[in-house]
């Protein structure tokens, strides 16, 4: 090194200035490359694949077929739309309940009370369970014969219901499980957003005489709109992408009427029991031009609103 | 000094990050440990790995080899070799695979090293020993491909208790099935007549033999779709109407053979059609609660008479990118003896070798009922448990399709007819 700086001064120098310049740029450029490289191949890879016929095994030989897979896709009424439905009834409904519901829990325990600590500790359980262990869990206690669940509605004279075994009852179901387990997170991050806003509007509204429902509607939720915002971008993209607890409880294909296969499941099937790599990969970049073209409105309107 | 402190960091950075490339690379390259060495074996999770894994310090202490050993459930199993083996990697050696489920596509795939010289080469191994059935679904192209190591019977798992409450034989024929199924339903609020397996892609299997047993089959002569013909059609809505009429209440159509064995073992079921190499789960009385009065019977004859399949459930094979063949040749060669597959078959795990059969020894562990239905079963028994094409778990799910329509109260005939005609799109495509 010490060589290079006797023997060519000035192509040092210059290099130095310019490094010292772009520090930031300079040091975070490994991450950087490193991160790019993971999300740009697989990425590039999958886009590669969709245009392809790949069957059986991605070493064997394949042929470029264009947009032939997009066609067949965008035109399966069978599997693909009622996947992406599924999709979005999942999304759409367990993101609500959880709001709604996380909103609440997190207005009571906005303010100090006793045993405060507790609660919160209660409530967060869910969260910290695996999601594979909870599918489990909750796979026996849905059980249509031996499963809790049964059970108590048989104490209170209900008749026995499917559950996750029906063929209309198991999405439902599997919502329930993920809001069980997510509103947690739900309230977690607007007790946050709760705890950063100042007394002061709140007290204002008060003394205008507004009574609870005015003061949480027209002052605490119009102040809350980033965080719920960033709520529902963060959930939304999470429950979007479910897969585990899907997968925990009805297994490949989203059981026997494909009654809860959601496009990562189908694609998954597709890929890992089909082997039919290029069909699976239009499936997934379908999906993932959709959570993109969501994210889009969501941060687009957010902008708009804001000027 | 602050210029070279930015250079100095930024070398030390990439000098690290090439020492950390090299270092991975090198630990991915060794395989040799110490001069002995590793094989690798992936098995599934069964009763036939068990015994073999406590047998393994004998093999290691013979061949001087190291055996490292993987183990997954089927599914999991299945997703490992379709990761691994599609990246092309030689980090398994021997591998454990279903010959009807993944066979055909494995082997196709350039997946499966030819075996065809090496199970030649020891007379005393005697691969002419064999059964044809289990070795025909191992040949792949004329090549041997793998050697089968399990095979699998349809038979009949019944309460000895319930039929004789009802006064009733062991069901030989559908009909009799059919009566025993409601009488045991009728006089027993809670308990079902009859279970078995319902999900779409799990269920086509076990309904297999009642296809048979109607005069049906998967695939006819030419090589078309055979399960709209009026034979598929009657055996579809017999076994839905079994599950419907005498079933479990509620009953879940994403059985597969762990639901539908604990409905048979905690009591809640009469009769109960499955492959016997499970029959321990129903006579362990720790995982059972009626190992005392289960019974066993082969399978009820329809038109078509009494005819289960027999197959070859599980084989090993040889990753065709092994650097050990010889050594992983070597394990299969012990695996497979007449010795160790005695000892398996004791254990309750049937084999594929006809001279183990033959021999007394062989069935000694079993109870004698199921030994004669097996024996019934491998006389006039099916090749296959599910249509023997590439991409077999497409065609699983399309061929289940009718079963579940039955078993929900549909119109299980213009399912049939819808599904042939899928069907027979996967069969044009091949």
């Amino acid at each position: 090194m010490t060589t290079m700086v006797t023997t060519k001064p000035s192509m040092w120098k210059n290099y130095s200035t310019w490094a010292n310049r772009h520090r930031k740029w300079l040091f975070a450029s490994p991450a950087m490359i490193f991160v790019g490289l993971l999300i740009a191949v697989p990425l590039g890879w999958t886009l590669y694949l969709s245009v392809t016929d790949s069957e059986g095994s991605v070493r064997a030989a394949s042929n470029l077929v264009g947009f032939s897979n997009y066609l067949e896709v965008l035109t399966d009424t069978e599997r693909f739309w009622p996947a992406v439905m599924r999709t979005f009834v999942f999304t759409g409904g367990a993101l609500a309940i959880e709001l709604v519901l996380g909103m609440c829990i997190a207005l009571l325990l906005w303010r100090p009370f006793r045993g405060e600590k507790w609660v919160r500790v209660a409530i967060l359980l869910p969260l910290v369970a695996t999601p594979v262990a909870v599918g489990m869990m909750w796979r026996l206690i849905f059980d249509p014969n031996i499963g809790f669940a049964n059970q108590v509605l048989s104490w209170i004279g209900i008749p026995a219901q499917p559950w996750l075994s029906g063929q209309y009852t198991a999405l439902p179901t599997l919502m329930f499980v993920d809001i069980w387990q997510w509103t947690p997170m739900v309230v977690l991050m607007l007790l946050a957003g709760l705890t950063s806003l100042s007394d002061e509007p709140d007290e204002a509204a008060r003394i205008d005489g507004a009574n609870s429902w005015q003061r949480f509607w027209f002052v605490t939720l119009p102040l809350m709109r980033a965080t719920v915002i960033v709520t529902i971008v963060l959930r939304g993209i999470d429950a979007l992408k479910t897969f585990d607890i899907l997968y925990a409880t009805k297994g490949k294909g989203g059981g026997s009427f494909h009654e809860v296969e959601t496009l990562n499941i189908y694609a998954f099937g597709l890929s890992f029991d089909y082997n039919d790599y290029g069909i699976a990969s239009t499936v997934l970049i379908l999906f993932f031009l959709l959570i993109i073209a969501i994210m889009w409105v969501l941060t687009y309107r957010r902008k708009a609103n804001r000027s | 000094m602050k210029r070279h402190s930015v250079v100095r960091v930024a070398a030390i950075v990439a000098a690290t990050f090439l020492a950390a490339g090299t270092l991975t690379a090198c630990s991915a390259g060794a395989s040799d440990d110490g001069g002995a060495k590793t094989l690798r074996v992936t098995l599934a999770n069964h009763v036939w790995t068990d015994t073999i894994k406590s047998k393994l310090p004998e093999f290691e202490a013979a061949t001087g080899l190291t055996v490292e050993l993987s183990q997954y459930g089927e599914d999991q199993l299945s997703d490992q070799y379709n990761v691994k083996l599609n990246a092309g990697t030689d980090e398994i050696d021997v591998m454990m695979y279903r010959p009807l489920q993944e066979g055909k596509l494995f082997a196709k795939n350039g997946y499966l090293a030819d075996l065809s010289d090496d199970v030649e080469a020891n007379a005393d191994w005697d691969w002419s020993d064999f059964q044809s059935g289990p070795v025909e679904s191992t040949t792949y192209d004329g090549n041997v491909v793998g050697v089968p190591i399990i095979t699998e019977q349809e038979v009949l798992y019944y309460r000895k208790d319930l039929l004789a409450k009802a006064g009733l034989e062991v069901p030989t024929t559908m009909e009799e099935l059919e009566a025993a199924a409601k009488a045991i339903k009728e006089q027993n609020p809670g308990v079902a007549g009859f279970v078995a397996r319902t999900g779409k892609s799990a269920a086509v299997t076990q309904f297999s033999s009642f296809l048979y047993s109607f005069g049906g089959d998967f695939i006819d002569e030419d090589g078309n779709s055979a399960i709209a013909s009026p034979e598929a059609k009657e055996a579809y809505a017999f076994y839905g109407g079994l599950i419907r009429d005498y079933g479990p209440e509620n009953v879940s159509t994403d059985m597969s053979w762990p639901e539908a064995m604990a409905i048979f073992t905690q009591g809640q079921a009469g009769l109960y059609t499955e492959a016997d190499s499970l029959y321990k789960n129903a006579t362990d009385p720790e995982t059972s609660k009626v190992s005392d009065t289960v019974g066993f019977a082969p399978m009820p004859a329809g038109p078509g008479g009494s005819v289960a399949y027999n197959v070859p459930s599980w084989a090993l094979g040889i990753n065709a990118e092994s650097a050990y063949s010889a050594e992983a040749w070597s394990f299969i060669e012990w695996a497979t003896s007449a010795k160790l597959t005695l000892e398996v078959q004791q254990d309750g795990v049937p084999g594929a070798r006809q001279s183990v059969w033959e021999d007394p020894e062989g069935t000694s562990t079993y109870p004698a009922d199921l030994a004669a239905a097996i024996a019934t079963s491998t006389k006039n028994g099916v090749g296959h448990d599910r249509p023997r094409v590439i991409k077999v778990p497409e065609a699983r799910e399309i061929v289940g399709d009718p079963i579940v329509i039955a078993i929900t109260g549909g119109d299980s005939d213009a399912a049939a007819d819808a599904a042939s005609d899928a069907f027979q799109g996967i069969l044009d495509d091949e």
